[in-house]
């Protein structure tokens, strides 16, 4: 298995990165890139890598309190964590906020491990040598809800505000180009040059984005988390950098998440 | 009254969005207000390079088309175009038509206004990432509606003109919570880019009309 991941990595960076280099033309080219790259995979994908180091952070002893992750409560208990995605953003008792896992784990890693927020936010995305522990946990802690059905509620008054908050930010236009996610996001069958955007207020592509993130994107040789992909869809729509697992990503979160409910999740995926 | 406000978002979440296709039961029946939203937004980002915490302001065409169930809304849409319109600014020489070539440039230019994008670089429009224009480009958008053939069908006139470079300026002006940027309004193109993007429209030389 591992051999095979290790030819995987070795074909993606040095087949498939330049035709991913030439950008738009080569799109078609890339797609089938993709498709040849996971058959060569088949039951591999460089995610495993991420997932993998995110197990060893979860359970070794860490910060300043020497302690693991053991005992962080993802929403279904202390140290629960198969299915805890599938039922994320939630409402939390113990902080009487709605949190996803992103800022949960945060929670997790200053109050338990003793660790500083502000460092792990600056390094919440990772690019090369300066890997992101945020997204190894990320993808651990994903990687144990595969195939199970997304589930979100909001049954507290505090998710629902959470969810009509996140309807709201969705449709928020502003900036120097009066973008929303709506904008790019709204219609069925829209593409930006010759980029498929899904119809987030559809239930089918709600399901199929939401249910395929986080990610391992071939074209940055990352794993990219939630969080990213909402802040990276905001410098696109012109507006300035959010703020990691700040209220406004967790609402629009919930909202997406929600409208996912019914599918199987089926992640760390596998993107361009 | 509180509630009589709530029925109404309500009733304009449902008229607005039933047919997005997310189930209604899906859909969290609580009114959350502006007040509360606007407070998320603005502690919820950082300003970072050319993107200051001023992009989350929003005007008032920004905050109508924003709002569930403005198609509903005849009286003001109809206003708002008005209101638009009154903002475009025609150029001073009264020229209209620049140079299509370097229309074309500008209408394939994807760069400005990010972030990410090096400070007082020059914007493009990124035409292409919505529209469909000249024949030979084929990684072209479906956001907006094709323009290929766009003079040649609509013709080189005078109003013709003011009406492209006029939609380029404020896209608002002609139809109210269009997709489209505001490309001279909002200060993204420069006077001279956008009579370049006219006549890449209009010009019978143009690719866009062979
Ligand atoms: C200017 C266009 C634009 C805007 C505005 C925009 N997005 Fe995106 N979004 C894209 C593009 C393009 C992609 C596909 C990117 C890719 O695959 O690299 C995408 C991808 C996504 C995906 C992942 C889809 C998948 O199946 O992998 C999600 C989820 C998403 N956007 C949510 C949002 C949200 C929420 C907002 C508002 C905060 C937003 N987007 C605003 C252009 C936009
Ligand atoms: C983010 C998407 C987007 C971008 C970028 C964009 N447009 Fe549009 N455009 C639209 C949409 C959507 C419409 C249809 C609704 C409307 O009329 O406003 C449209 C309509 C138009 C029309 C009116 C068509 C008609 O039948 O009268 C013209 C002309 C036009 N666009 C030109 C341009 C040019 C030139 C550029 C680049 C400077 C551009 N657009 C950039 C989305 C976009």
């Amino acid at each position: 298995m591992f051999r095979k991941l290790v030819k995987g990595c070795l074909l993606a960076t040095v087949c498939l990165l330049p035709s991913i280099a030439t950008a738009q033309s080569a799109q078609s080219d890339t797609v089938k890139g993709i498709e040849r790259y996971r058959e060569l995979l088949a039951d591999g994908n460089p995610a495993e890598l991420w997932e993998a180091r995110g197990e060893g952070l979860w359970k070794e002893k860490r910060g300043p309190k020497k302690a693991s992750l053991e005992t962080c409560d993802l929403g279904k208990g202390p140290g629960v964590v198969k299915g805890a995605y599938t039922e994320l953003p939630r409402y939390f008792k113990d902080t009487g906020r709605v949190m996803d896992l992103e800022s949960r784990l945060l929670h997790c890693m200053t109050g338990i491990q003793g660790m500083d927020g502000a460092a792990i936010k600056r390094n919440a995305f990772g690019s090369g040598t300066n890997r992101s522990d945020m997204e190894a946990l990320v993808a651990y802690v994903t990687s144990e809800s595969k195939g199970i059905k997304m589930k979100v509620s909001t049954a507290h008054p505090k998710e629902k505000e959470s969810y009509a908050m996140g309807e709201k930010i969705f449709f928020y236009r502003g900036g120097s180009h009066d973008f929303a996610c709506a904008t790019c996001h709204g219609e069925n069958d829209k593409r930006i040059r010759l980029q498929d955007l899904p119809n987030l207020l559809n239930k089918k592509d709600a399901q199929r984005a939401y249910t395929t993130w986080p990610a391992y994107r071939v074209s940055q040789g990352e794993l990219r988390t939630f969080q990213w992909r909402l802040f990276d869809c905001f410098r696109q729509q012109r507006f300035p950098a959010l703020e990691y697992g700040s209220e406004a990503s967790i609402a629009l979160t919930t909202f997406l998440a929600k409208n996912a409910n019914g599918a199987a999740f089926n992640a760390p995926a596998l993107k361009r | 009254m509180r509630n009589f406000n709530r029925m109404l978002y309500v009733a304009g979440l449902a008229l607005g969005m039933a047919s997005a296709g997310v189930a209604a039961a899906d859909r969290a029946q609580v009114a959350v207000g502006e007040a509360e939203v606007m407070r998320e937004m603005f502690r919820g980002f950082n300003p970072q390079g050319q993107a200051g915490l001023s992009r989350l302001r929003q005007d008032d065409m920004q905050k109508f088309c924003s709002s569930p169930g403005w198609q509903k809304q005849k009286a003001r849409v109809k206003q708002l175009e008005k209101e638009q319109l009154a903002l475009v600014k025609y150029p001073a020489d009264g020229k209209l038509l620049g140079s299509w070539e370097a229309g074309e440039r500008v209408a394939q230019s994807g760069v400005g206004m990010q972030f990410s994008d090096a400070p007082g670089s020059v914007a493009g429009a990124n035409c292409y990432a919505c529209h469909q224009l000249s024949g030979t480009e084929l990684s072209f958008g479906t956001i907006g509606p094709s323009l290929r053939n766009f003079g040649k069908t609509r013709g080189n006139s005078e109003a013709m003109q003011r009406y492209a470079y006029g939609k380029i300026y404020n896209s608002q002006a002609y139809s109210a919570c269009s997709n489209m940027p505001r490309f001279g309004h909002s200060g993204i193109l420069t006077e001279q880019q956008m009579k370049d993007l006219t006549a890449l429209l209009l010009d019978p030389n143009s690719p866009v009309n062979k």
